[in-house]
C-alpha cells in the first residue's frame, strides 16, 4: 500500500487495550498533524505509554487502528521515518555509541554518514563518547544516546516516551532546545512528558488521558481559556467598579478579562481616584487545568 | 539483510560478552586435559596393538566429544534466552523493534548467528581433538565431517527450542527448561539402550519416543557413530549396546529429515509467539 503524503504524522483510531481484567486504554482517537507537537498528559497508568506502544506496533490493540506517515502501522515501512525514545531506555551495553547509531542506521534501511552520526551524537553532548562503550553510561547519558538513536534516521516523525526522566537541568534545557529545533524543520513530536512546563513551552496541542481515555484535548488556548488581566488595586470606587465591568476580586486583587486595550484601562483606573500597585497578565497554567480536569470529573471517565 | 545484520550483531554480542573468552578457555582446558589422557593411554598401554589403540582411542573421543556437545548445546541454549527474552525485558528491543524491519527477521536473524557461533565452536573444538587422538594415538575417526555436522545439528535444534521458550519465559527460565530437557532426553535415550540390550521392547521405546519428540540425543547418537572404529563393535561384540558412548548404527534419512523438520518447526513456532508478543 502506498503512502498518502497528505496525510497526517499519525492517524489513531479508537484504540483499546486490556491486559487481564484491567482496560489499560479504552477508545483512544486522536491525529498528530505534520509538523505538529503533541503533547501527551496524564497521571500515571493513565495509559500514555500502551497507546505509544500500539501505536509503534509493539503492543498488539484489542481494537482500533493506527496509521503512521500515511501507512497502516501494521506495514513496517510506515516505521521508515519514526524515531522513538522509549520510556524504559536501553541500548546493547557492548557496543560503543558510534556502533549503536551505526545498527539503528542499517535496521532503518537509509543512508547516514559517519559525520552524520557524528553530529547526531553531538548534539546530545556524547560527541568525545563516541566510542566508549554503552555499558559505562550513565543512565542520563543513555537517556542523551535514546535521543540521538531517535533522530539518527531523520525522522518524520518523532516520539518521545519521558525523554528528561534521567536528565539534569541542563539536559532538560537541551531536549527543550532540541524539541524546539524539531518543530522548525517541520518534524511532527508525539511528547509524553510529566513536566508540565516543558509540554506548554513547546506543544501546539495536548491530548490528555485518565483511565485509558481522553480526557480533554485541544490546543493550549482551548485548554486554558481567555486569557485575563490581574490588577492590584485600592481606593477603589463604585465609579471604578463599573470601569472594570465584570470581574474577580479577592481582597485588593481584582482579575478582569483581557482589555484590548490595557493601557487605557489603567488610565481610567487613575483618573477615577484608584490607586494602581501592579498589572499583570494571568492565565491559568497548564498544570492547574490539567488538575482541573483530572479532580473535576473523575467518575466521569470510569 | 536485517536478518544479516542481526546475525553479526548476535555474534559480536558473544564474542564481545566474553561468552567466547570463557568458552576459548574451556576448550583449552578440555583438550590440554584430554591430550595428557590420550598420551597416558599409549605410554600406559605401550604393548596395545594398532587395533586395541584404535577400540580404546574411539571410545575415549566419544567421551570427550559429548563433553564439547554439552559445552556447544548447553552454551547456546543459555545465550539464546538472554538474546531475546532479556532483551525484551530489558527495553532494548523497543527502540529495535520500532525500525521497518519484521520480527521473524530479527529471529531468524538471532537464530543464525547462534547456529553460526556454536558450528563454529564445534568445528574449531572438534578439529583440535581429532588431531590430538590422532598425533597421541595414531586413531582419525572414519567420518569427521558427518559427525561433526550432527553436532552442530544437535547444537541447533537445543538452541532452536531455548529461542522458542525465550519467546514466552524469562531468559533464565528458558534456558534452564531447554537444558533440562535436553538431559532428560539424553537419559530416556540411555534408559532406551538399556531396554534394546534386555530385549524389552517397552523401556527401548522410551529412547525411541524421546529421540522423536528432542532430536538432540538421536543427533548425538549419530555422531557418535560417525566418530567410532567401524570395526570397534564387532572387536568387543554384543551387550554394548547399553553404553552411552557407543552407537549401533548410523541415522537413517528419514530420522535427519524429521530432526530438520522439527527444527524449523520449532523455529516457526517461536517466530509466531514473537510476532505475537507485547514488547
Amino acid at each position: 500500500m502506498e503512502a498518502v503524503t497528505d496525510s497526517p504524522a499519525v492517524w489513531a483510531s479508537h484504540l483499546r487495550k486490556r491486559y487481564r481484567k484491567r482496560v489499560a486504554v479504552d477508545g483512544v482517537s486522536f491525529t498528530v498533524a505534520r509538523g505538529e507537537v503533541l503533547g501527551l498528559l496524564g497521571p500515571n497508568g493513565a495509559g500514555k505509554t500502551s497507546v505509544i506502544k500500539m501505536m509503534l506496533g509493539l503492543v498488539r490493540p484489542d481494537a482500533g487502528e493506527v496509521m503512521l506517515l500515511g501507512r497502516p502501522n501494521t506495514d513496517p515501512r510506515s516505521r521508515e521515518r519514526v524515531g522513538y525514545l522509549p520510556e524504559l531506555f536501553r541500548y546493547q551495553p557492548w557496543l560503543t555509541a558510534d556502533e549503536v547509531l551505526a545498527l539503528h542506521v542499517r535496521l532503518a534501511g537509509v543512508t547516514v554518514s559517519d559525520r552524520e552520526r557524528r553530529d547526531g551524537l553531538g548534539l546530545v553532548g556524547l560527541a568525545d563518547r563516541a566510542s566508549d562503550r554503552v555499558g559505562g553510561f550513565s543512565k542520563g547519558m543513555q537517556q542523551r544516546l535514546g535521543l540521538a538513536v531517535a533522530l539518527v534516521a531523520r525522522p518524520e516523525l518523532v516520539v518521545l516516551d519521558e525523554p528528561t526522566s534521567a536528565l539534569d537541568p541542563l539536559g532538560r534545557a537541551d531536549v527543550r532546545d532540541l524539541l524546539l529545533s524539531l518543530k522548525q524543520r517541520r518534524v511532527a513530536v508525539l511528547l509524553n512528558s510529566h513536566l508540565i512546563g516543558e509540554v506548554e513551552r513547546v506543544c501546539d496541542r495536548v491530548l490528555i488521558l485518565d483511565r485509558g481515555r481522553v480526557a480533554a484535548s485541544g490546543t493550549l488556548a482551548e485548554l486554558l481559556g481567555r486569557r485575563s488581566l490581574r490588577l492590584r488595586l485600592t481606593s477603589v470606587n463604585d465609579e471604578a467598579r463599573s470601569v472594570l465591568g465584570s470581574f474577580e476580586r479577592e481582597d485588593d486583587l481584582y482579575t478582569v478579562d483581557m482589555p484590548d486595550d490595557v493601557p487605557a484601562l489603567v488610565a481610567d483606573l487613575v483618573e477615577h481616584g484608584v490607586r494602581v500597585h501592579a498589572v499583570e497578565p494571568a492565565r491559568a497554567t497548564l498544570e492547574e487545568r490539567l488538575l482541573d480536569i483530572l479532580r473535576t470529573h473523575p467518575e466521569e471517565h470510569r | 539483510m536485517t536478518v544479516l545484520t542481526i546475525a553479526t550483531l548476535t555474534l559480536r554480542e558473544a564474542s564481545r560478552r566474553r561468552v567466547l573468552r570463557s568458552l576459548a578457555v574451556l576448550t583449552v582446558l578440555l583438550l590440554t586435559l584430554s591430550a595428557w589422557g590420550f598420551s597416558r593411554i599409549d605410554a600406559e598401554f605401550g604393548g596395545l596393538t594398532s587395533g586395541e589403540a584404535k577400540v580404546a582411542g574411539s571410545t575415549v573421543l566419544n567421551l570427550v566429544m559429548f563433553g564439547y556437545s554439552l559445552i556447544a548445546a548447553l552454551g547456546t541454549a543459555f545465550l539464546a534466552g538472554p538474546s531475546l527474552a532479556g532483551e525484551v525485558e530489558s527495553g532494548i528491543a523497543l527502540a529495535m523493534m520500532t525500525r521497518p524491519i519484521r520480527r521473524w527477521t530479527v529471529l531468524l536473524g538471532k537464530w543464525l548467528g547462534l547456529v553460526a557461533f556454536g558450528s563454529g565452536f564445534v568445528a574449531v573444538a572438534g578439529v583440535a581433538q581429532f588431531l590430538i587422538v590422532y598425533l597421541t594415538v595414531g586413531y582419525w575417526p572414519p567420518h569427521p565431517v558427518t559427525g561433526l555436522l550432527l553436532l552442530a545439528g544437535q547444537t541447533a535444534a537445543l538452541l532452536t527450542l531455548g529461542l522458542l521458550f525465550a519467546t514466552a519465559i524469562s531468559p533464565m527460565a528458558s534456558g534452564i527448561v531447554a537444558v533440562g530437557l535436553f538431559g532428560a532426553t539424553w537419559i530416556a535415550g540411555v534408559v532406551g539402550s538399556v531396554g534394546e540390550a534386555l530385549g524389552n521392547p517397552s523401556v527401548a521405546q522410551i529412547g525411541v519416543v524421546s529421540r522423536m519428540l528432542l532430536p538432540t540425543d538421536g543427533l548425538w547418537r549419530g555422531a557418535m557413530n560417525a566418530f567410532q572404529d567401524p570395526a570397534l563393535l564387532a572387536q568387543i561384540g554384543t551387550g554394548v549396546e547399553e553404553s552411552p558412548f557407543l552407537s549401533m548404527a548410523p541415522l537413517t534419512p528419514a530420522y535427519l529429515t524429521w530432526a530438520a523438520i522439527w527444527t524449523l518447526l520449532v523455529l516457526g513456532l517461536a517466530a509466531l509467539g514473537f510476532q505475537r508478543r507485547d514488547l
